[in-house]
C-alpha cells in the first residue's frame, strides 16, 4: 500500500512538473473552469439573497394569518370584526397597549426603478401596529410616520431602488401625494423592500371600506402555534389560514429560487460541458506529450492504477486551481451586489443582494473537481493502456 | 535465478507478429536463443529486423505471439500485467538509447525511481543511489538535472537507474546510439566492467560493430531469425 502511493505521488509530482513546459493549454483548461464556476456562482448567489431577502430574522414566534383560499396577502381579505378576533385569540403576546398583532392592507403602486427608469411594481403595506410585532424595525433615516396622516416610511431596499423615495420627496398613489418621512431596516428581510404607512390612511385612499388582508402577530413563544392555530381553525366565526412568517415567506419565494436555481445550473452545466472539453483537451495533451515518459516509469515497474490516479489527481488540481480562482473572482464582483427583481407570487418588486455563501462556494469547487475527473479519466485510461513497447518509441 | 543448465534466458519457437491493417507483419519466426548466466551478449541486425522488439520479449515489455520465453525458470510470457510490472521491477534494468530520464528530476531522483518500487527506507535507497552513481563515476552530478547534463552523463545516468536494484538481467537498446565516439567508448567500457567486475548479464542491442566488439558474444538477427554469423 505504502509503495503503492509512494507510486502515486511520485508520478503525481512528476505530472504537476511538466506542467510549466505545458502552461499555455493548461492555463486554458484552468480559465474554462474558472468561467464556469464564476457564472455558476454568480447566478446561484442570486437566488441565495433572493431567498435571504425573503426570510425574516427567524423568529419562529411572528405568525401571519389569511384568509381561508388566498395563496398570498394579494388575494386575501378580512373584516375588522375578525382582525380584531385574530388578535385576541390565546397565544399572542400582549403588551400594556394591548395585542401584538397587527392588521395590514397590502397593495401594489407603480414606481420607477432607478436602474431601468422604468415603471416597477412596489408593495405600499398599511400596517397598524407594525413595528411593534416585528420588533425589528429600526429607522435610520427620519422618523416613522404619523398615524391618520398621509405619510409613509420606506425599507432601505425600495429607497435604493426606486426613485422618489429620499426623505421629504412625495409620491403621488391613489390621487394623493404622500410625504415619505423615513427610512428603515428591518434585520434584512423582505420588509426592507417595502413602502409602509398607517393602515386607517391607505383604507380609504384604496376604497377598502374597513377591510383588511392579513394579521400579522406575534406569539407568546413559538410553542404556543399550535395553541393559536388551533383556536383559531376550529372558531366557526373565522374562516382563515395560520402560518408561520418564516414559511410563508419562504413559500412566496419558492418559485423564483427555484426557477433562478434551475437557470443557474443549466446555464453552468452547458458551459461545464465545454470546460470538460477544454480539460479533455488538455490532458490528452498532457498525455501525448509524456507518453514515453509514462512509458519508461512502466517499463521500471510502475503499475496502471498510479498512473490513472497521478493524471487524475493532476486533472483536478488544475480544475480546483482555475475553479478556486473562479470562485474568488466570483466572490468579489457579485457578493453584496444590490438588485430588485419581481417577485411573481406577489407580483411585487423585492430588493436584495446577491449573496455567495460559503456552502456555495464549497458546491462550486465540487463542480470543477467534477469537470477535473471527467475530463482526466478517458487521457489517464489512454495513458495506462498504451502499450509499453509502442509509447517507449515516441518521441 | 539461473536454470539447471546455467542459461539465464531461455527463448523457445517464439513468434511475433504485427498487423498493420489487413497485413501481418511476421517480425520473429521460430526464434531461439539461451543466454548463460554471466554473459554480455550483443545482438546486431539490420533496422527493422526485430532486435528491439527481441528485447522486448525478454524485458517482459510486448508478449509472444507464440513460443515461450523464460528468464531465470519464470515463464514471463505466462504472468498477468501486473505481475510482470512486478517482475520487471525486480529483475530488469533497462538501458534506453536516449536515456528516457524524467526532465523534472534530478539525476538522482532519477536513480532512485526503481527504488521506490522496492520499500526500502529513504536512508536505504540515498545509499543505494549513492553506490550506482559512483559506479557509473556520476557522484559529482547527483543533483544536475538531465537538461544540464552531457549526452554521455544522461547515459551514465541511466545505466546508474538500470542497476541500482541490483536486477538479475541488463538489457540495453542501443545505449550509444545517441552519443559521440567518445561518450559511447566510455559507455561501453562501463558496461564492460559492469559484466566483468560485478559479474551482470548483459544483452545489447547495437547497429555498431564497435560496440558489439565489446562483448563476449554477438548473435544476428535477420528476416526474423537468429545466426550466429553475420548475413551477407
Amino acid at each position: 500500500m505504502i509503495n503503492w502511493l509512494t507510486q502515486i505521488v511520485t508520478l503525481t509530482r512528476f505530472s504537476l512538473g511538466t506542467v510549466p513546459q505545458r502552461k499555455g493549454a493548461a492555463t486554458a483548461a484552468a480559465v474554462g473552469i474558472g468561467g464556469v464556476v464564476a457564472v455558476l456562482v454568480g447566478v446561484l448567489s442570486i437566488a441565495e439573497g433572493f431567498r435571504a431577502a425573503m426570510a425574516t430574522t427567524g423568529d419562529d414566534d411572528l405568525v401571519i394569518v389569511l384568509r381561508s383560499g388566498a395563496d398570498s396577502e394579494m388575494t386575501s381579505g378580512l373584516s375588522r370584526e375578525e382582525t380584531r378576533l385574530i388578535a385576541d385569540a390565546p397565544g399572542v403576546a400582549r403588551t400594556a397597549d394591548g395585542p401584538l398583532a397587527s392588521s395590514e392592507l397590502f397593495v401594489i403602486i407603480n414606481l420607477l426603478k432607478r436602474s431601468t427608469g422604468t415603471d416597477a411594481n412596489v408593495p405600499l403595506r398599511g400596517v397598524t401596529n407594525g413595528a411593534a410585532v416585528r420588533g425589528d424595525i429600526e429607522i435610520v433615516e427620519g422618523r416613522a410616520f404619523e398615524p391618520g396622516r398621509n405619510e409613509v416610511m420606506v425599507g432601505v431596499g425600495a429607497a435604493r431602488a426606486f426613485a422618489g423615495l429620499e426623505v421629504g420627496e412625495r409620491i403621488r398613489v391613489a390621487q394623493v401625494d404622500w410625504e415619505v418621512v423615513g427610512v428603515f431596516k428591518g434585520g434584512g428581510g423582505a420588509a426592507e423592500s417595502e413602502i409602509w404607512t398607517d393602515a386607517a390612511v391607505l383604507q380609504p385612499a384604496f376604497q377598502r371600506g374597513d377591510s383588511f388582508q392579513s394579521v400579522t402577530a406575534r406569539l407568546t413563544s413559538p410553542s404556543a402555534f399550535a395553541t393559536f392555530k388551533d383556536a383559531l381553525t376550529t372558531n366557526p366565526r373565522l374562516q382563515v389560514k395560520v402560518f408561520k412568517q418564516s414559511e410563508y415567506l419562504a413559500e412566496q419565494s419558492s418559485m423564483l429560487t427555484g426557477f433562478i436555481q434551475s437557470i443557474g445550473v443549466f446555464i453552468a452545466a452547458m458551459m461545464a460541458l465545454g470546460a470538460v472539453f477544454g480539460a479533455l483537451n488538455t490532458m490528452f495533451s498532457a498525455v501525448a506529450a509524456r507518453a514515453r515518459e509514462m512509458a519508461t516509469l512502466r517499463a521500471l515497474g510502475f503499475g496502471s492504477s498510479p498512473i490513472i490516479i497521478s493524471v487524475l489527481l493532476e486533472s483536478v488540481i488544475l480544475a480546483v486551481a482555475g475553479g478556486g480562482a473562479g470562485a474568488l473572482a466570483s466572490y468579489l464582483a457579485f457578493d453584496g451586489f444590490q438588485a430588485a427583481t419581481i417577485n411573481w407570487q406577489s407580483f411585487s418588486q423585492v430588493a436584495f443582494a446577491f449573496s455567495v455563501t460559503p456552502p456555495l462556494l464549497i458546491f462550486a469547487i465540487l463542480w470543477a473537481v467534477a469537470i477535473g475527473i471527467i475530463g482526466g479519466l478517458f487521457p489517464a485510461i489512454r495513458a495506462a493502456r498504451m502499450p509499453v513497447a509502442t509509447a517507449l518509441r515516441e518521441v | 535465478m539461473s536454470e539447471r543448465n546455467g542459461a539465464l534466458v531461455h527463448i523457445e519457437r517464439v513468434n511475433k507478429t504485427f498487423r498493420r491493417g489487413a497485413e501481418e507483419i511476421h517480425i520473429l519466426s521460430q526464434l531461439n536463443l539461451e543466454v548463460p548466466q554471466g554473459e554480455f551478449l550483443a545482438l546486431m541486425g539490420p533496422s527493422g529486423s526485430g532486435k528491439t522488439t527481441l528485447l522486448n520479449l525478454i524485458g517482459g515489455l510486448d508478449r509472444p505471439t507464440s513460443g515461450s520465453v523464460r528468464i531465470g525458470g519464470d515463464s514471463i510470457d505466462q504472468m498477468s500485467n501486473r505481475r510482470l510490472a512486478a517482475w520487471r521491477a525486480r529483475h530488469i534494468g533497462l538501458v534506453f538509447q536516449f536515456y528516457n530520464l524524467l526532465p523534472v528530476l534530478t539525476a538522482e531522483r532519477n536513480v532512485e525511481l526503481p527504488l521506490l518500487l522496492t520499500g526500502l527506507s529513504s536512508a536505504q535507497r540515498r545509499r543505494h543511489v549513492e553506490a550506482a552513481l559512483s559506479v557509473v563515476g556520476l557522484t559529482h552530478r547527483a543533483k544536475h538535472y538531465p537538461r544540464t547534463l552531457s549526452g554521455g552523463e544522461q547515459q551514465r545516468t541511466g545505466i546508474a537507474r538500470a542497476i541500482v536494484t541490483d536486477p538479475t538481467l541488463l538489457l540495453c537498446d542501443e545505449p550509444t546510439g545517441d552519443l559521440d565516439r567518445k561518450s559511447g567508448d566510455e559507455i561501453l567500457a562501463l558496461l564492460q566492467a559492469l559484466n566483468r567486475e560485478h559479474g551482470k548479464t548483459i544483452i545489447m542491442v547495437t547497429h555498431d560493430p564497435h560496440a558489439s566488439a565489446r562483448a563476449t558474444r554477438t548473435v544476428y538477427l535477420d528476416k526474423g531469425r537468429l545466426s550466429s554469423e553475420k548475413p551477407e
